[in-house]
């Protein structure tokens, strides 16, 4: 036993570069005879370009070339393209505007790339960006989806009425007739938060042309190099595979914002080739928060249909989703396959009709962050179901557990297109109701009153859909990609080995969890295993990392590649051993003849097969290095129920949370600790999302929360010590019975949240207040209900 | 950053001649405003005078019924001063809980007082205090010395040089916090100095910090929580933005005036 299989907590083996300075991230690649660009960006959020005047600015000093939108139009270049294709209600395509890397003619939001600079230096380059005089013909902004939908002021003139798409899933005839027969109607109108993600490392990149092989090389902060190949250079700049270079070294942090094909990517290697020396950029954090694609900006009316018992008979949901200025890569996949095919959640609901509009505004695109449709949908239910059991005057945990899809019903299929594959709800929600106390709750309460403060207790279960996906099921949804992964497991000479997986690890620790997934299957330790990603002319190929895909999808990809090279090493250790391939076993990283006590260790087959001196050629190739591909049969359903417990005070409307009790069903757990710190981050963001984080834009389109001074991210001092735990249902859809973890703190945390200060208001008679609840938020809740009970 | 002219001064008074030199010269002195502003492009001085060699305004002195504090004392240092704990412990504690460690490091409290951010804590102990501040040139009570935000009347190549507290027989602060910024929404300092109660709030007047004079009558007249809490100020002149209505602000003050009067004593 190494010690370094399935299981083990093993210390994240990435950490010790991160935490001594040692990474080598984008900023930190300096490339020979290198120059610095700096892009110029709208200040207004609605306008026409009617001139852009560079001449004072490319005389600046250290200028070498200045370019705008025009340029790069008569080039050719193509938009940057999105990845998922949409039909409206009546079976129309969705409407694609063009999205030109350098705004050409009209800007649509505020950040939009107005022409690139680049000089010597980076300072230069920003000297010289403040000489250009661009003309602008400022034009109303549209900033509000109502307003969006009402026409008028057009974000793109051939988008009428600002509308993306009409889309709508489940059955709308049986979900009138379940209303029909109802004994209970609960409505909610909900605004699911416009959020900005704030990874740690803003975005960066530099571009490299190679004249004399016409080589293009991109270093840039990504998530998945090899989908940017696909999209920059099959859609936007039309440079073949084998000429274009992409690599994603150490990126610090993502949460979905590094996924998408960002303009500044395909700028500036376009530019590479007619500067011919190698561009860098980074973004200053005021352009992460007014450039990076923000997250959720839902607006939603549901109703929920319930019989005299509490039953749940029907849900009709009709949202509409901002998707800001250009449709990102992922923008229109969100908002409709990502979001209402969950709207089933941990219930039995037998008729779910959804509409989804789609809107563009004149503001920064949406596209996924963290658990991406998924929060949206279960802070809806899971609202939705708590105002239920108030209304109809059924206790919240019973009327879930009535409602709740029982063990016995796997594989379930929901009336809006998943099959969940395997789940067990009434158990992860039982063992969370006891890790939080739920019953003692009522002293608690007694006691916080006691001292002037009013405390409440929210729940969440949920259920989502990650390990994104089986390609034909994306495919038939409207991908326009694959969504399978790959690996690559090289086996070295003297038996260290080196994986080459098409995910890529941005902070979730994947050169270890894989690591030890190598360990498991050779019964080595994981000093000897190398993961290698992010490269694309190392990794044969791959999708990424997001959706939480890696383990689920890149990890049966690897284990099958293993699997690959046992095979092959039995047939040497046989020949070898002089025995029949049936007689080999393999444990322990020891290949031994079955009932004697012939062995070879693991290291002696890999130095056979590159010194195959005694080897059976006729048989196999030398060498021990196999590839595979894995797409799964479904996608993976983790699950599990949240509870949390606040305490207010109701003078000033300050809110802590007491406690927070997570029990999660995330498969199998290659590693515990990494596992727990990845719910722990999914929480903090939750947290955020419910009580702390909200984008605002004002009517002209200017960003008011463009920085920390008024964007408010959790710190440490807003988070309580969490209680987490798995309980885990083995996931029945890929072979290493792995579900994905990396969102699930993101996804089943809201709610609980608002749900906690909603009960805690509820004897003041609050029924409703909108993420994020801050202080102001609160307070003024408990003001306009002591007013109303004044009144009354 | 644009560029500038870094000077490194040695004193006080050489200090004053290179800015007044200067075409348009600034004092740097913990640099936890400026520099940020310099970084965003938002200011473009010609010179930077550094004032952090001129060991003349660095400490804190203990003058029997006042405790004098140089310009350039970091917060750090009021905030673990004995001296400052003993004498004035709001002061210390205010200290304490300005930004995070890394500004406390750096930040000091002339160049917090120099800037004047509405929504700063020091002034508030200024006002609240009673304090003088004193400068290369004159001493200036807190009472003449705020001017609106980010506006005082310190005059050009005039700089703090130290600020002199008297000390209170009761005092404490409280802050309600910016969630997003960590700056007070609300800070309000109570003192009772020789005999003179006083309310000082920061973070939530349009023209910087102020004097609550309705909750310095109520404290007058009974110095209790419960006197300062029934005082319902007025949202008239409070800042309102995206978080926090002026009715909110209003609100706040008496709370935080009630808890301050609770925690003095």
């Amino acid at each position: 036993m190494t010690g370094t299989g399935i299981g083990a907590s093993v210390k994240r083996v990435e950490d010790q570069r991160f935490l001594t300075g040692n990474g080598n991230y984008t900023d930190d690649i300096n490339r020979p005879g290198q120059s610095h660009a700096w892009i110029l960006r709208s200040p207004h959020a609605h306008a026409t370009i009617t001139s852009v005047d560079i001449s004072k600015a490319e005389k600046a000093d250290g200028v070498i070339a200045i370019f705008t939108g025009a340029d790069m139009a008569a080039d050719g270049v193509g938009g940057l393209p999105c990845g998922w294709h949409i039909h409206n209600k009546d079976g129309s395509p969705m409407l694609e505007p063009g999205h030109p890397p350098l705004a050409h003619e009209k800007v649509r939001h505020v950040g939009d790339q107005v022409a690139i600079v680049i000089a010597a230096t980076h300072d230069a380059a920003r000297d010289a960006a403040e000489l250009i005089e661009v003309d602008y013909g400022v034009l109303p902004a549209v900033i509000n989806m109502d307003a969006a939908l009402a026409g008028g002021t057009l974000v793109h003139d051939d988008v009428p009425n600002n509308r993306c798409f009409d889309w709508e899933i489940g059955d709308k005839n049986a979900v009138e007739a379940a209303f029909a027969a109802a004994d209970h109607v609960v409505s909610i109108d909900l605004v699911n938060n416009r959020l900005i993600p704030n990874a740690m490392e803003p975005r960066a990149a530099i571009s490299e042309f190679d004249r004399s092989s016409g080589q293009y090389t991109l270093h840039t902060t990504t998530q998945n190099p090899h989908v940017i190949r696909l999209l920059m250079g099959a859609f936007v700049l039309q440079i073949p595979e084998h000429k274009l270079r992409i690599v994603a070294p150490d990126v610090g942090g993502g949460f979905g914002s590094k996924i998408f094909h960002y303009a500044e990517e395909a700028i500036l290697t376009w530019a590479a080739a007619k500067v011919h020396q190698p561009i860098k950029w980074t973004a200053e954090r005021s352009e992460s928060f007014a450039t990076d694609a923000h997250g959720r900006d839902h607006e939603t009316h549901a109703d929920l249909a319930l019989d005299k018992s509490g039953k749940f008979l029907g849900l009709r949901v009709a949202t509409k989703a901002n998707v800001g200025a250009y449709l990102s890569t992922f923008g229109s996949s969100v908002p409709t396959y990502l979001y209402a095919t969950l709207l089933a959640g941990v219930y039995t609901t037998p008729a779910i009709y959804a509409e989804v509009q789609t809107v563009f505004t004149n503001t920064v695109p949406v596209d996924a962050y963290r658990g991406a449709g998924r929060p949206e949908c279960t802070y809806l239910l899971e609202r939705l179901v708590t105002k239920a059991a108030r209304q109809v005057g059924i206790d919240p945990v019973a009327l879930r557990k009535m409602n709740m899809i029982q063990p016995d019903q796997y594989p379930y299929q929901t009336p809006v297109a998943l099959m969940y594959d395997c789940g067990d709800s009434p158990a992860t929600f039982e063992s969370a109701l006891k890790a939080s106390d739920y019953a003692g709750f009522g002293a608690r309460r007694a006691a916080a009153e006691k001292s002037g403060k009013l405390r409440g207790i929210g729940i969440s279960t949920y259920v989502e859909a990650c390990g994104i996906a089986p390609s034909a099921v994306a495919g038939a949804l409207g991908a326009r990609a694959g969504l399978y992964e790959s690996a690559q497991v090289r086996v070295h000479p003297t038996g260290s080995v080196t994986v080459y997986t098409g995910t890529h690890s941005h902070g979730q620790g994947h050169e270890t969890t894989f690591a030890q997934l190598v360990s498991e299957s050779f019964g080595i330790p994981i000093d000897q295993i190398e993961i290698s990603h992010g490269d694309t002319d190392q990794v044969q190929f791959g999708m990424g990392t997001y959706g939480s895909r890696s383990l689920a999808v890149g990890g049966p990809a690897i284990l099958n590649a293993c699997n690959k090279v046992i095979d092959k090493a039995k047939k040497i250790a046989a020949h070898i051993m002089e025995a029949d391939v049936s007689d080999i076993e393999f444990a322990d990283g020891k290949f031994t003849v079955a009932g004697t006590d012939k062995e070879m260790a693991f290291a002696e087959i890999s130095l056979a097969a590159y010194v195959p001196h005694n080897y059976p050629i006729e048989e196999i190739e030398p060498g021990l290095d196999e590839n595979a591909f894995y797409d799964p049969l479904n996608f993976s359903f983790p699950g599990g129920a949240h509870i949390c417990e606040v305490e207010i005070d109701p003078e000033t409307g300050d809110t802590e949370i007491i406690s927070f009790t997570a029990v999660d069903d995330v498969g199998r757990v290659v590693n515990p600790m990494i596992v727990e710190g990845q719910v722990h981050g999914g929480l903090a963001q939750g947290v955020g999302q419910a009580m702390l984080e909200g984008c605002v834009y004002d009517d002209a389109g200017q960003l008011l929360t463009g920085s920390y001074m008024d964007y408010t991210m959790p710190r440490a001092d807003n988070l309580p010590n969490f209680s987490v735990a798995t309980q885990s249902v083995m996931g029945a859809s890929n072979p290493l019975e792995v579900k994905g973890v990396g969102e699930v703190g993101a996804i089943g945390s809201p709610p609980a949240v608002i749900n906690a200060i909603l009960d805690a208001l509820a004897p003041l008679g609050v029924d409703d207040i909108s993420m994020p609840a801050t202080s102001l938020k609160v307070w003024q809740a408990i003001q306009e209900s002591s007013v109303r009970q004044a009144a009354e | 950053m644009y560029q500038f002219n870094y000077q490194k001064a040695g004193s006080a008074d050489e200090a004053a001649s290179a800015v007044t030199a200067a075409e348009d010269g600034r004092f740097l002195a913990g640099g936890m405003t400026l520099i940020p502003t310099l970084k965003q492009r938002l200011a473009q001085p010609s010179d930077l005078v550094d004032l952090a060699g001129i060991s003349d305004l660095v400490g804190i002195e203990d003058g029997g019924d006042s405790i004098t504090i140089k310009g350039m004392t970091r917060h750090v240092d009021v905030a673990n001063s004995d001296l400052v704990k003993s004498k004035i412990p709001a002061l210390a504690s205010l200290a304490d809980n300005i930004g995070d460690p890394q500004v406390r490091n750096r930040g000091t409290i002339g160049g917090s007082l120099a800037n004047n951010d509405p929504a700063a804590d020091y002034p508030a102990a200024v006002l609240g205090l009673n304090a003088t501040v004193i400068t290369n040139k004159r001493e200036i009570a807190a009472e003449d010395y705020f001017d609106g935000m980010f506006t005082t009347v310190l005059e050009e190549g005039e700089l703090i040089t130290a600020v002199r507290f008297p000390i209170p027989a009761k005092a404490a602060y409280m802050k309600f916090p910016n969630p997003a910024s960590r700056y007070a929404l609300v800070g309000v300092m109570v003192a009772q100095t020789g005999g003179d109660t006083r309310v000082a709030v920061t973070g939530a007047g349009q023209d910087g910090v102020f004097r609550a004079s309705e909750i310095e009558s109520a404290l007058s007249a009974n110095w209790s929580a419960d006197a300062a809490k029934a005082v319902k100020m007025s949202d008239d002149g409070l800042n309102a933005d995206i978080h926090a209505s002026a009715e909110y602000r209003a609100h706040l003050i008496s709370v935080m005036a009630s808890r301050a009067v609770t925690a003095a004593g």
